[in-house]
């Protein structure tokens, strides 16, 4: 059997489990029967032409936990934001861990989807924003809408500041080695509101150390997470993504934002590991004077993979959109950019701003990087650019004439390179953390603070 | 302290230096002037080290040791700085870290431990203070975006920091108006005492007003034509080049 043939079978058992009737459901129902029509893509579609998305579709994977998981505090911490106050939401293989979560339901609700879609009062923000964004043609996405019922929810009220940080941690305990997570959130920003998101993925063992019998039974595990974000008038969201994952670990992240007026979204991934990433991140602007900011910096080596496919909809005039995508590719890694910007008539005056420099370190990695500029508009501003190359020489001169050694001044640079994409981040407890992550899988060993 | 000897040069089988020689004693200040294309900027990179050039011939010491096959952060840990010409812009590092990174870089190479960070600061604010240099600018990104009087004066900064025996100014006086060329000057003569030395190299001889020079080469056509005192350059300027 396939994994199409056996995910399609899966919902009935699936459905066991589940409201089936609530509106939630309806849309899980069509999802299923649609994904079953297209199944998955493969590299002779456009879309997916440079990621073997064919490895990581395993027919041993399987949507269902076997047991809960426990895992010590002290095999996590790192993953958390160290010295800062903040909401946490944590999963382990995919079902909520209250343990170490800290939600809140009093000024915002920042709490757990599966509670949300269950409770009447819930009703209306579900009916308005639940799968409203979601690409019905996307296969991911399809299935991710099929099989969701756990994740995080987000909700601020109109006029409220976020009072902290919300960190969304999944964690794979990598007590089951074959499982195929479906994490889906939702985040809503009501009017005149701000808040601040990190979302990260990590799992705690890899092949060598799994807990399965035999190490050639593990199947690589595979996470299909989905987040739908709904930013109101005049609101500002800062959303961080970290996926420094074990080599073994792919994910497939669709995220997909919809922006009405005077409102400001940042968007920064951080690509640091996996064995497959794919990112498709939309950005739809659904009003006047919006602003979207679109950031990357991606560090891989071996044969780890990224894939970076946005899109900025630029659907209203007097707009802005800003894409920094930076790629660092060593070994035998691979690295994908595709930045599609579609203009639409009525968008004038917009201006949209795209840019994706790689580095080449390994002789043997590669980048594949394309702009997609589709503008049906007449007087608007839209520049692109890309890059892919090695360290300037003359820098590289410089450094060393100020006494650096050659290794020392290629890893100061190669810091530098990534490090420029950062400015952005407002959350200083964060900055550090990239920072010294992105040192630590450059290899370098900086003589100042970060 | 520095001694070149019938030095010839070439970039791409093009001889650029064709026989210079030339000997810097320490507590002295050289000046080399010459018209453009003479083969200046290619003397300052060549004892900088730069890989882009090929001796051919020729030899130069440096406190009598050949460096001919140092790279360039040997020479720049045994007490060899060159001010860049153009220094190169690198976004994401700030100066102040770069600076931190290239001292504690040197001590290391020479076998001395890292400078305490309390001296660090101290020393940066001093230096900074030298040259007039505001804070908010060393935690700007080195040299990106900065006017072509802030890269010079960063340069000198760098200078005044990693306390080089021999330094080389290229072209330090370009793209300095009067008051920035003032303080650079002013930083350059605080740093000269009687164990270093510096070369001087320009097109113009108004740096000269403000740093005096113990001798004046003249470099045309990649050898040393003609050498004297401060005098030799007031007499260029009247006269030009062609005058010799």
């Amino acid at each position: 059997m396939s994994l199409k043939e056996k995910l399609v079978s899966s919902f009935l058992a699936f459905e066991l489990d589940t409201d089936i009737m609530s509106n939630v459901h309806k849309i899980r129902s069509q999802s299923i029967k649609e994904f079953e029509k297209i199944g998955f893509p493969n590299s002779k579609d456009e879309y997916w032409k440079y990621t073997p998305v064919k490895k990581i579709l395993n027919e041993k994977l399987t949507l269902f936990n076997k047991k809960r998981h426990l895992i010590e505090f002290d095999k996590v911490k790192d993953f958390f934001l160290n010295g800062i106050e903040s909401y946490k939401l944590v999963f382990i293989d995919g079902m909520f861990d209250p343990l170490w979560s800290d939600t809140t339901h009093e000024e915002a609700d920042v709490c757990i989807l599966s509670s949300v879609l269950e409770k009447e009062k819930y009703n209306d923000v579900i009916s308005k924003y639940y799968n409203k964004l979601v690409n019905s043609k996307e296969s991911f996405s399809l299935l991710n809408s099929s099989f969701s019922k756990e994740g995080a929810y987000v909700h601020v009220p109109k006029n409220v500041v976020l009072d902290k940080p919300v960190e969304i941690v999944h964690i794979n305990s990598g007590g089951e080695s074959s499982l195929m997570l479906q994490p889906r959130s939702l985040v809503v920003l009501e009017k005149n509101s701000k808040a601040q998101i990190i979302e990260s993925h990590y799992s705690l063992t890899g092949k060598q150390e799994s807990s399965a019998n035999n190490v050639d039974d593990f199947i690589d595990p595979l996470t299909n997470s989905l987040t739908e974000i709904h930013i109101n008038e005049n609101s500002n969201l800062d959303y961080y993504k970290i996926q420094n994952d074990v080599e073994t670990s792919s994910i497939i992240d669709n995220t997909y934002i919809d922006q009405k007026s005077n409102s400001e979204v940042s968007c920064h991934t951080f690509s640091f590991g996996g064995n497959i990433v794919r990112n498709n991140l939309n950005f739809y602007q659904n009003g006047t004077n919006v602003n979207s900011i679109l950031k990357g910096v991606t560090i891989l080596g071996t044969n780890q993979h990224t894939d970076h496919h946005t899109l900025v909809h630029h659907a209203n005039p007097n707009c802005e959109s800003y894409q920094e995508y930076k790629g660092i590719y060593d070994d035998k890694s691979t690295g994908v950019f595709n930045g599609r910007v579609v203009v639409d008539k009525i968008a004038q005056k917009i201006n949209a701003f795209q840019q994706n420099n790689n580095l080449i370190i390994g002789d043997n990695a590669t980048v594949n990087t394309k702009p997609q500029l589709e503008i049906f508009a007449d007087d608007v501003k839209c520049s692109h650019g890309c890059t892919i190359g090695q360290l300037d020489k003359e820098a590289l001169f410089y450094l060393k004439a100020r006494g650096i050694n050659e290794n020392d001044a290629k890893g100061l640079l190669t810091y530098a390179f990534a490090n420029n994409v950062l400015e952005n981040v407002k959350m200083q407890v964060l900055k550090s953390k990239i920072k010294k992550i992105i040192a630590d899988k450059i290899g370098v060993n900086l003589g100042f603070e970060l | 302290m520095l001694k070149i000897e019938n030095l010839h040069v070439s970039i791409d089988d093009k001889e650029i230096l064709k026989g210079l020689s030339l000997d810097v004693k320490p507590g002295e200040i050289h000046a080399i002037m010459g018209p453009n294309g003479s083969g200046k900027s290619t003397l300052s990179s060549v004892i900088a080290g730069s890989e882009d050039y090929e001796v051919v011939k020729g030899n130069i010491f440096y406190n009598d040791e050949n460096i001919e096959d140092l790279s360039a952060e040997e020479r720049a840990n045994k007490g060899i700085f060159m001010s860049f010409q153009y220094p190169v812009e690198i976004p994401g590092i700030t100066v102040t870290n770069f600076i931190k990174t290239a001292i504690n870089s040197n001590l290391k190479a020479r076998g001395e431990k890292e400078m305490p960070a309390g001296d660090m600061l101290k020393k940066i604010r001093e230096k900074s203070k030298l040259l007039e240099i505001d804070s908010k600018f060393l935690s700007r990104s080195l040299n990106e975006g900065f006017s072509g009087g802030e890269k010079k004066r960063n340069e000198i900064f760098q200078m005044a920091m990693l306390e080089p025996s021999l330094a080389i100014l290229d072209e330090t006086d370009s793209g300095l108006d009067i008051d920035a060329l003032k303080i650079v000057a002013n930083g350059v003569n605080k740093l000269k005492n009687d164990d270093n030395a510096i070369i001087i190299i320009t097109h113009y001889q108004r740096l000269l007003d403000y740093i005096l020079p113990d001798f004046v080469h003249v470099l045309q056509d990649g050898k040393i034509t003609k050498s004297g005192d401060k005098s030799l350059a007031l007499e260029l300027e009247e006269k030009g080049y062609d005058w010799i």
